[in-house]
């Protein structure tokens, strides 16, 4: 047996991982990240749009700050976030972007000057002060009230990926790919890292640590029609939850992107509608004002998402091969516009479906439709980002339910969060590492990498009919149909059985290939039982749920219900052989809110059943505030005073802002 | 476009080979598949695995062309394989072989990561600074014009195909490649980073850096990104043979 002994084991290389790693690794610890594939492929590389933080550099964004972050970041879940987590988030952002440019992030800046805007489909000259020249600048996007959203044109991701995967090489993070943690090892409550096999060699390995941090990005993949890169199929949530101690929370919270394009699901950025493009139907009528008078194609994800379906219902899909679809156009912002800011848009549509979104008119409109994007749900965490239930168990990033997204993530907060969990929970996560010692037996270690080696013979042993990789599409299938963006008690039922099938049906598979290198076959045969894990988390959890919040959307259940559900899902999986999850809930107490729930400011009002002590803390906050600003108090301490939150190293020194007086 | 229309069938010709197996041989295998509208090689290749040979292997992660895994010789010529429309080839028919100059993994997979990682710190592929940065206060100014110049050699994605379009990487197995050029070359126009001319020429004023470079264009023709390549080259060479 093969063990790697470190301080600092972090599984996942992508934004979020590799911050956590440089974090660690400045405080001396030895540090190894493992990853499927190399890290600067890690699904991180393709976020386009951006990433929020609340700078107020650019003449739209001009008194913008962390309440104002906050504020859309709360409500953007739907109240279904822990504020406390908001907070420390919004409060860290701007230090993370401007660590970032530090380290070569080559953020777009301000051009001081007239320049040409779509706003609201209208053309508008926007006029940029002398005095903000050369500073980051930021763009519009869905759900909040400033242009908060810091890009580099629309490959946002990729720049940031490679900044932080070469900061981590400079402070020489040993990063080792095409590794894939397959299960952790734990003993007496306390996991001490994870068995890990080599996907070129076909070798188990142990990799044992002080501290274990998981990073492994969401699970869109257990979904047939998914932005995600194949390789976002949920392992490291799903090695978490097969402990049979630490919990998943929040699965069924999955955010569904109003604009990929068709067929293909490649993602065509939110920085589209935020640049001023629009959603016309089969008529080429543009119809979100009609739905949301408001906020239009701007408002939040999963309302542009469910107005665009409900259209579609209404008879006003185009039709095609692949079923009905509604049209993205951009050619409104001028060639010139999408040539130099959404050129991946421009070449993903020029290359994938023969289409130039430049072209003026019909031509140059893309076919999209909503589908599965982001995963708000994940390991869940205490604000430090340690398991609340294994201890030396971190998570961070979309894999994680640290829980500032509640059921509906704002886009552009999730990049920001990746960088800024990284700092945060990496500092946390280091200190632990800096304070435990290793004390599991080899004998344990052993005893894990020899269940994982039988196990792997087992699979090669097994002598069925059924094919794994009909079993996966099928599971995709499910969830598509069943625990998609509109969800009811029948089919969500449905898909709970029949995915309990699916996971049974793993065992009566054949592998045609015995070689344990270089057999994908194998691979799916291990992997998909972990995926259907995860899908019946979610499908369970769903069905459960007798509400609509954010994303959660239920066609039984319309309102969003506080009285009885304004709480967090608790996935555990105690027994191996048990077929799904076991569900509890907690509670989130409105008596500790900065920003207790109300309207959320979409569709109808009255859609909410509302919680007693909602008003009976509104009425405290705003008792507080009032004596507060009345005795001269600024708004940081008002907020102290209101919801106290801490953060590690100096990340809670105040933010400098160009506006500041 | 109905759903009943048939696409025509097209071979898709792959060589197989298993460097870790004593008894694989190289050689190429034919698949014959009915084409569909908008087919890719990313499809193409996975309905392969999924119905007509599970022990097939390549490398897909993003299969939208931003993350460079798909790096193969698609019919002579390195390129994405996701971005591969199999309805380019008018004869339907595609021969696909790994990429040449990194080391072969399996079948079509090669391992560029590691190839890579090597590069990045022959380079010193990060920001080399000796200012403290308080991240509370404001960032440091750039000019729009040099950020966004900065960002153009930034859009590389490390797929290697510049590097399996090189002549020179043939005769030199220690050349930095195209890839590690365009790296100088990006920090070099980064404000941020205070490496002077003699400290690239350091990293990469010999022959397997920017004097080994044979100026034959094929990685700026093949580069996926369009990033201006030779271009770069040439400006390093005239500024770094002037240290000489
Ligand atoms: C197309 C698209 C566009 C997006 N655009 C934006 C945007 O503009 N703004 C925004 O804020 N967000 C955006 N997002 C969301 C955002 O990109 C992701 O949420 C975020 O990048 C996730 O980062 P991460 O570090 O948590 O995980 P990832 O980047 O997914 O990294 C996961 C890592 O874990 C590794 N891994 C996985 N399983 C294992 C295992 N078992 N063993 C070892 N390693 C493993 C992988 O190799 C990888 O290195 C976008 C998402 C998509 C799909
Ligand atoms: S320079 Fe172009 S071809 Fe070479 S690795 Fe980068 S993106 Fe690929
Ligand atoms: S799979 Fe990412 S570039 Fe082809």
């Amino acid at each position: 047996m093969k063990v790697n002994y470190c301080d600092a084991l972090v599984i996942g290389g992508g934004l979020a991982g590799l911050r956590a790693a440089v974090a660690a690794q400045k405080k001396g610890l030895s540090t190894i990240v493992l990853s499927l594939v190399p890290v600067k492929r890690s699904h991180s590389a393709a976020a386009q749009g951006g990433m929020q933080a609340s700078l107020g550099n650019s003449k739209m964004s001009d008194g913008d700050n962390e309440d104002l972050h906050f504020a859309d970041t709360v409500k953007g879940s739907d109240w279904g976030c822990d504020q406390e987590v908001a907070r420390m988030f919004v409060h860290t952002a701007p230090k993370a972007i401007r660590e970032l440019a530090a380290w070569g992030v080559p953020w777009s800046r301000v051009k001081a000057g007239t320049r040409d805007a779509v706003i609201n489909a209208k053309k508008t000259t926007i006029t940029e002060d002398e005095d903000r020249h050369g500073l980051i600048t930021s763009r519009d996007f869905g759900g909040t009230k400033k242009w908060r959203t810091c890009y580099t044109a629309d490959a946002t991701g990729h720049t940031m990926l490679f900044g932080v995967a070469n900061e981590a090489l400079k402070h020489d993070v040993d990063i080792r790919d095409r590794k894939e943690a397959i299960r952790l090892i734990h003993e007496d409550g306390r996991c001490y890292g994870a068995v890990v096999r080599d996907l070129i060699t076909g070798e188990l390995e142990a990799y044992v640590a002080k501290g274990t941090c998981i990073a492994t990005g969401g699970y869109g993949r257990v979904f047939k029609q998914t932005t995600n890169a194949v390789i976002c199929e949920g392992i490291g949530a799903a090695i978490a939850i097969e402990t049979g101690i630490a919990t998943l929370s929040n699965m069924e919270a999955v955010q569904f992107h109003p604009t990929p394009i068709v067929p293909s699901g490649i993602l065509l950025t939110e920085g589209c509608r935020g640049d001023g493009g629009i959603l016309r139907d089969v008529d080429g009528h543009r119809f979100m004002p009609d739905y949301e008078p408001e906020k239009k194609e701007l408002a939040s994800r999963d309302v542009v998402s469910r107005r665009m379906i409900e259209h579609i219902r209404n008879g006003k899909g185009v039709p095609s091969p692949y079923g009905f679809h509604v049209w993205l156009d951009i050619s409104i912002l001028g060639r010139e516009h999408i040539e130099r800011n959404l050129r991946d848009v421009q070449e993903i549509c020029q290359i994938f479906n023969g289409i130039d979104p430049a072209d003026e008119g019909p031509k140059g409109w893309a076919p999209v439709l909503p589908m599965q994007h982001y995963s708000m749900g994940g390991i869940r965490t205490k604000p430090t980002g340690e398991s609340t239930r294994l201890k030396g168990l971190f998570a961070c990033g979309e894999a994680a339910c640290w829980d500032m997204h509640g059921f509906n993530r704002l886009g552009g907060n999730s990049v920001s969060e990746t960088v800024v969990a990284g700092m945060i929970i990496g500092n946390y996560f280091a200190d632990f590492c800096l304070e435990n010692d290793v004390t599991i037996p080899t004998a344990t270690i052993q005893k894990f990498v020899d269940a994982e080696d039988a196990y792997l013979d087992e699979i090669l042993s097994y002598n069925g009919s059924e094919s794994i990789f009909k079993i996966k599409n099928r599971m995709k299938e499910i969830m598509h149909d069943k625990v998609g963006i509109f969800r009811d008690g029948p089919h969500l039922e449905e898909a709970v059985e029949e995915l309990k099938e699916l996971l049974v049906k793993t065992k009566q598979i054949t592998v045609k290939s015995k070689e344990r290198a270089g057999n994908p076959e194998l691979e799916e045969a291990y992997r998909v039982p972990k995926m259907l894990k995860v899908a019946l988390c979610v499908a369970k959890g769903a069905r459960d749920r007798t509400e609509s919040r954010g994303a959660h959307s239920r066609e039984d259940y319309t309102k969003r219900d506080d009285a009885n559900w304004l709480n967090r899902t608790l996935c555990t999986w105690p027994n191996p052989t048990d077929l799904e999850p076991t569900i509890e809930y907690a509670p989130l107490d409105i008596m500790k809110m900065e920003m207790p729930p109300a309207f959320r400011g979409y569709g109808a009002k009255g859609m909410i059943i509302e919680h007693p002590d909602s008003a009976i803390r509104q009425a405290e906050v705003d008792e507080l505030r009032e004596k507060m600003e009345a005795d001269g108090k600024d708004r940081h301490e008002i907020q102290d005073a209101l919801m106290h939150f801490d953060l590690p190293m100096n990340y809670k020194e105040r933010n400098e802002r160009a506006g500041d007086k | 476009m109905s759903n009943e229309q048939k696409g025509r069938e097209i071979t898709i010709s792959v060589l197989k080979f298993n460097p870790r197996s004593k008894v694989s041989k190289p050689h190429f295998v034919d698949y014959k598949l009915e084409e569909t509208p908008g087919m890719t090689l990313f499809i193409a290749l996975n309905y392969i695995r999924e119905n007509l040979d599970p022990d097939l292997s390549f490398d897909f992660v993003c299969r939208a062309g931003i993350c460079g895994s798909c790096g193969m010789v698609i019919n002579g010529k390195p390129a994405l394989a996701c971005r591969t429309l199999t309805s380019s080839y008018p004869e339907g028919k595609l021969k696909l072989m790994p990429m040449p100059a990194f080391e072969l993994i399996k079948d079509l997979s090669v391992n560029t990561g590691k190839w890579m990682d090597k590069m990045s710190k022959r380079v010193e592929s990060w920001i080399h600074s000796n200012k403290e940065v308080d991240i509370s206060k404001m960032e440091e100014r750039i000019d729009p014009d040099v950020a966004n110049d900065t960002f153009e050699l930034d859009r590389c994605i490390e797929c290697g195909i510049c590097v399996a379009s090189c002549g020179t990487m043939l005769m030199r197995p220690d050349f930095v490649g195209p890839v590690g050029l365009n790296r100088v070359a990006r920090f070099e126009v980064d404000p941020h980073d205070n490496r002077t001319s003699e400290d690239f020429y350091e990293l990469v004023g010999d022959d397997d850096g920017i004097f080994g470079c044979m100026s034959l264009m094929a990685c700026e023709d093949h580069c996926p990104k369009h990033l201006p390549l030779q271009n770069k080259i040439a400006y390093l060479r005239r500024k770094l043979v002037s240290l000489r």
